[in-house]
């Protein structure tokens, strides 16, 4: 399964790390971040609980960039 | 500006005052002068810094030093603890490169939050709501919610948000921000217009044939949006780049902290600690590798936008990026390089009259869905009286035979004639050629041909200009056909006679040739293997297939061929513009940790020299927008 959420970011190395964060989180298959649509696609491991995983990736992401938004 | 824009352009403001008047206030006339001086400058650096020291501090907490944060905390803080150190009182140094490192990161928010604005603007195309009628009121209703067969009422400025056939009235469209065509088109009752046109003289009343998340607005959206999903080689350059870069400075700041002052004083000089540890902060200030990061997908991001108004879609950087390295062009032919409609385009040997031999053909065809009997009927210009025709016989691979007005009639290829033992008059003319014989006698045949589009040659010409070394033409066709038009178009290889699974052998055989990168371009359905295995796949006319959108890497919005040129040159100019700024950042970044290493420039300065970089950076990548 694959969803997009927007997120909100200032800096575009923040971006990167923030996508980095999201494909290390455990349940993700793999995550991009588009810094200039503000987005954020997921693509959820097999059974994996979207509302857990995307937890652990705010947390994750809020980690690199305390600034960060992902609206889930 | 956002919320967190204005709170950081306030609080540069507040800093820039306080700074002032600290460097104007007496403090020698005053008791405790140097101590208050001292808090007076720190409460103005926490106010400018203290989320960038938080964020270091999260950053040394979860392990993961070497940010941009830290080098600022560390050169800041740093030049703060120098000037307590050696009491030279100088602490306006520090807070006023914390003000410039905010300044530049400001401009940097502001400046890219502009042009994605920008950027997403030109391809916003998305139609708000729909007007339904509703009991004799017209009401705006979310599209999404629209019925397929419901009928919508567009008026003349409004977009057209979902696809539908037109029931009533009568307007010209404009498809500009679709295809970037900017010829208005005419809709008529009966015609199909597709979502995202403007509407722009009459009131028109559409019944939908799609919902609103199948429509073609919908879908080119989708086609955008994710476009930057797949990062290119320069990007993903960048981010290893930026991986490997920052600790590599840290390192080069620490040794030249460290290492001149221990070679002076094994050479009995003396160490000068101070100076090289300045030079070493004023080294991590002036590393930060921001213009870098942010101009390249910048630039990439513009690239598509630009492109896009075209009606050229790229699904992501990186097909940009491959379509720049493009050096062979495969082409299919029907719908591609001609029109696809095939037309009669002479009549040879008839002793009847052109009309009288037409009209006999097209009864004889009445009943079949062929397109070449679909070109006879068009070209007779009436609907066929069926009742004029009986006992119509489809003889598969050969043609028809029926009773016309009495009299037996045969419509074929020359395996019907010879079937039926009828002399015929072969034809020096390429094309599909059609035999009629009536009454048993050879009544001439019907040449008809499918029209080559009238941009061909010149788009063919101009791959060629654009660097295309080689253009290789697939087809189904007729070994003669195809080989007529490659001549006329100035194709330089043909490959005819192939069924669907042999295009495909022949681009993997093409792959495995030397020759640099192949483009497939292609329309039908039967293209989408190809399209896909390709290393670009454009797919053109993308209104009408699907699968064909699905498969390809560029969509091209109508089926001007003249577009394969244009996308080219469009993905040229975005990758020349990215190794013009991934060339020119590192250069000055490395010419300025130079001239910071031998003490020429100050902290300032080298602040200065990095907002500077990523100011033309974004300024050059915005080039990418204009074609």
């Amino acid at each position: 399964m694959k969803k997009t959420y927007q997120i909100e970011v200032d800096c575009a190395n923040c971006a990167n790390l923030m996508e980095e964060a999201a494909q290390k989180t455990a349940g993700v298959a793999a995550a991009t971040v588009n810094f200039m649509t503000q987005k954020m696609t997921v693509e959820f491991g097999e059974g994996a609980d979207e509302k857990t995983v995307m937890k652990a990736v705010v947390k994750a992401c809020k980690r690199i960039e305390p600034d960060c938004e992902i609206e889930v | 500006m956002t919320k967190k824009q204005k709170k950081t352009l306030l609080r540069i403001a507040v800093t820039a005052g306080m700074l002032v008047v600290l460097e104007l206030l007496p403090w020698e006339a005053l008791p405790w002068g140097g101590v208050w001086r001292l808090v007076g400058y720190l409460a103005a650096y926490l106010l400018i810094g203290y989320d960038i020291l938080r964020k270091a501090w999260r950053g040394i907490c979860s392990r993961r030093v070497f940010d941009e944060n830290f080098l600022m905390a560390v050169a800041t803080v740093g030049a703060f603890g120098l000037a307590v150190y050696t009491h030279s009182g100088d602490y306006l140094e520090g807070v006023a490169v914390m003000l410039f490192y905010q300044i530049g990161e400001w401009f940097q928010s502001w400046a890219v939050g502009r042009s994605r604005k920008n950027i997403s603007q030109l391809m916003d195309i998305r139609p708000d709501y729909a007007n339904v009628e509703r009991d004799g009121v017209l009401e705006r209703v979310d599209p999404d919610t629209v019925a397929v067969g419901t009928v919508i009422v567009v008026q003349p400025g409004e977009k057209i948000p979902i696809d539908g056939i037109v029931e009533e009235g009568a307007s010209t469209i404009n498809t500009a921000a679709l295809t970037g065509e900017s010829l208005p088109r005419t809709a008529k009752v009966g015609d199909e217009v597709i979502s995202g046109c403007v509407n722009m003289t009459g009131v028109l009343k559409l019944r939908t044939t799609k919902a609103f998340g199948e429509s073609t607005v919908s879908k080119i959206l989708d086609l955008v949006e994710n476009a930057s999903s797949r990062k290119s080689r320069s990007e993903d350059f960048i981010s290893r780049f930026a991986r490997v870069y920052t600790p590599a400075v840290c390192y080069s700041a620490l040794a030249l902290a460290v290492l001149p002052p221990v070679i002076s004083l094994l050479l009995g000089a003396e160490a000068g600690w101070g100076v090289w540890l300045y030079r070493a902060l004023t080294f991590l200030v002036a590393s930060c590798p921001c213009a870098l990061v942010i101009s390249i997908p910048l630039s990439f991001f513009a690239g598509i936008g630009g492109a896009s108004r075209e009606g050229v879609l790229v699904k992501g950087s990186s097909y940009l990026e491959g379509l720049s390295k493009v050096r062979r062009v495969a082409f299919d032919k029907t719908g591609t390089l001609t029109e696809g409609v095939f037309e009669v385009n002479a009549i040879h040997h008839s002793p009847l009259a052109e009309e009288q031999l037409l009209e006999v053909a097209a009864l004889a065809e009445s009943a079949s869905s062929h397109p070449i009997s679909k070109s006879i009927r068009k070209a007779c210009g009436k609907e066929p009286d069926r009742s004029r025709v009986a006992d119509i016989e489809e003889i598969g691979g050969n043609g028809v035979t029926a009773v016309v007005d009495g009299v037996p009639v045969a419509v074929g290829n020359d395996k019907l004639m010879e079937r039926l033992g009828i002399v015929y008059k072969p034809c020096h003319h390429v094309g599909t050629i059609v035999h009629v014989a009536v009454d048993g006698q050879y009544a001439g045949h019907i040449l008809i041909s499918d029209r080559v589009k009238p941009s061909a040659k010149e788009a063919v010409a101009a791959l060629k200009r654009a660097g295309v070394e080689k253009t290789i033409m697939l087809t189904g066709d007729a070994r003669a056909v195809a080989e007529q038009v490659a001549g006329e178009l100035g194709v330089d290889q043909v490959y005819a006679q192939l069924l669907p699974g042999d295009k495909v052998e022949k681009v993997e055989a093409l792959l495995e040739e030397p020759g640099g990168r192949l483009a497939f371009v292609g329309d039908g359905v039967n293209d989408a293997p190809v399209l896909s295995r390709a290393d670009i796949g454009i797919a053109m006319g993308a209104m009408g297939s699907d699968a064909a959108i699905e498969a390809a890497d560029v969509v091209l919005m109508d089926d001007d061929p003249m577009k394969i040129s244009r996308a080219l040159e469009i993905s040229r100019k975005c990758l020349r513009v990215v190794y013009e700024n991934i060339v020119f950042a590192i250069g000055v970044k490395l010419a300025c940790l130079a001239l910071v290493a031998l003490g020429v420039t100050g902290m300032w300065a080298a602040v200065f020299a990095d907002v500077g970089v990523m100011i033309l950076a974004i300024l050059n990548a915005i080039r990418c927008l204009r074609p």
